[in-house]
């Protein structure tokens, strides 16, 4: 904690530092940014931004997460389903994210639909092979017993794939999550009218970086607030059976 | 025999069962082998190491269905498995593991089952807070729990030191007294055979077929030093008079 603390304090004096060096104009300091922040808040730009990006996240993040979770449980235990889609997944994943938002504003408009698609079409591939990994690396003595047992689809995949799968799981959901909100802030700058990367293509345009980083600094809080009251306590709970390390 | 009865058996009847090797070789690892178990009678499958116990009862338990010839199961067919390792759900505490195999179990049989087994103080931990011996116990109760009208035991206490062997060998027979189920334990072990069961199977080199089908007179009693070592010794002699 102390460490963490001195961490902080060390990156807030840089800061300033080079906020010194570079200028108020390209670099704000800390207090300006912070005034920022709260004149955002005040006006309830900053909430609305944030929530409208807050949602397409929460939405492209669990299409991507669910999808990427069966696809790769299929391919992860079927070869056939592998080998065909095996060149697909390779394809989407060299797709530059930008090529893939591109298109899809392209085919299907400046939407709504097409700027959530685009997100969780960049995703898909990441979470499918994570996915896959962990499909392909299961327990085959576990299978066996719970075929012996008869034990019913449901209870299988509650309680003999889904626990095996966990930590792939959590892995495909830790780096989906920081890439997803990433790519959001592009398609929202090329063709949303609202949420954080709208303001920040604006701010662009009007050489405004303390409302740059008012906004970044404001999204990125929130996603440390749901990484540790939500992520963390859930890697905690599917863990709770390993016995404690140092 | 009534027909009740000719539901109640386990029928084997094995062609034959081969593998093929990475080499791409066909290697014959069950010969003709045919036996039946009535309801009710537990037998003991004994055989040199890597003879193909386990590949006979996978067969059986219907995890392995490439093979030629048949096996029918008695009655329901419900199955009650121990492997040679407890195979126990290590995210799901004992209780839990036993129920996910049993779910129509009431409570009272399962209060008994974990009396029965000193499993009781152990119900919430997890697997991994377990000893060796404990998690054995653990796979025995999961597989009475299920009320099996087959009970397959693989190995079921290799690599346990003898007394705990013989104390979970003791506790595995009276288990089987109270409630009499048809069971195929397969050992290396032949004192352990003689422990549990009223019959032996005998079985070759691979590829494994029946050599010898011994009757075990008063099964699941406590025998004299001498009387076991006459057992052994009978048992080794047929063995060696099959070899030749």
């Amino acid at each position: 904690m102390g460490a963490r603390l001195i961490s902080l304090i060390l990156l807030i004096a840089a800061w300033y530092a080079g906020s010194r060096l570079a200028g108020a104009r390209l670099l704000p300091d800390p207090e300006a940014v912070a005034l920022a922040i709260v004149d955002e808040a005040r006006s309830g730009a900053l909430a609305f931004n944030l929530g409208a990006t807050l949602a397409r996240v929460a939405v492209a993040f669990t299409l991507a997460m669910a999808l990427g979770s069966v696809i790769g449980l299929v391919m992860g235990r079927s070869r056939l389903a592998d080998r065909l889609g095996d060149p697909w997944l390779i394809v989407l994943l060299n797709l530059p994210a930008l090529v893939i938002i591109v298109l899809a504003y392209v085919w299907a408009g400046l939407t709504e639909t097409a700027a959530i698609a685009a997100v969780a079409l960049n995703k898909l591939p990441i979470a499918t092979v994570t996915v896959r990994e962990g499909a392909r690396s299961l327990d085959r003595a576990l299978d066996d017993m719970a075929e012996v047992f008869r034990m019913g689809a449901w209870t299988r995949m509650r309680h003999v794939v889904l626990p095996q799968l966990a930590p792939y799981l959590a892995a495909a959901a830790r780096s989906g999550l920081s890439l997803v909100w990433k790519i959001v802030l592009i398609v929202e700058l090329l063709g949303r009218p609202n949420g954080v990367g709208f303001e920040i293509g604006v701010a662009f345009q009007l050489f405004d970086v303390t409302r740059i980083l008012a906004y970044a600094l404001a999204f990125v809080a929130v996603m440390l607030v749901i990484e540790t009251f939500l992520v963390q306590p859930l890697e905690r709970h599917v863990s709770r059976w390993r016995p404690r390390s140092a | 025999m009534s027909p009740a009865g000719v539901r109640d058996r386990l029928n084997v009847s094995i062609k034959q069962k081969s593998y093929r090797a990475a080499s791409g070789e066909q290697l014959l690892v069950l010969g003709e082998l045919a036996f039946s178990l009535a309801g009710g009678e537990v037998a003991a499958v004994v055989g040199p190491s890597g003879c193909g116990k386990t590949t006979l009862l996978r067969i059986i338990a219907g995890l392995d269905r490439d093979f030629e010839g048949s096996v029918t199961l008695p009655a329901h067919g419900t199955l009650g498995m121990v492997f040679q390792e407890p195979r126990l759900l290590p995210w799901r505490t004992v209780e839990q593991n036993v129920r996910l195999a049993a779910p129509q179990a009431t409570d009272a049989a399962l209060d008994t089952l974990f009396q029965a087994l000193g499993l009781t103080a152990h119900r919430e931990h997890y697997p991994g807070e377990l000893s060796l011996g404990l998690a054995r116990r653990v796979a025995l109760a999961r597989a009475f729990a299920v009320e099996p009208d087959l009970l397959l035991l693989d190995e079921p206490f290799v690599s346990l030191d003898d007394a705990l062997a013989a104390r979970l060998r003791d506790e595995l027979a009276d288990l089987v007294d109270r409630r009499p189920v048809t069971t195929l334990l397969v050992t290396h072990n032949v004192e352990e055979a003689i422990g549990l069961a009223d019959r032996l199977l005998l079985l070759s080199l691979s590829p494994a077929r029946v050599l010898g089908d011994v009757p075990v007179t008063r099964p699941r009693t406590p025998r004299t030093p001498q009387e076991l070592a006459a057992m052994r010794e009978e048992i080794a002699e047929r063995i060696n008079q099959a070899y030749l």
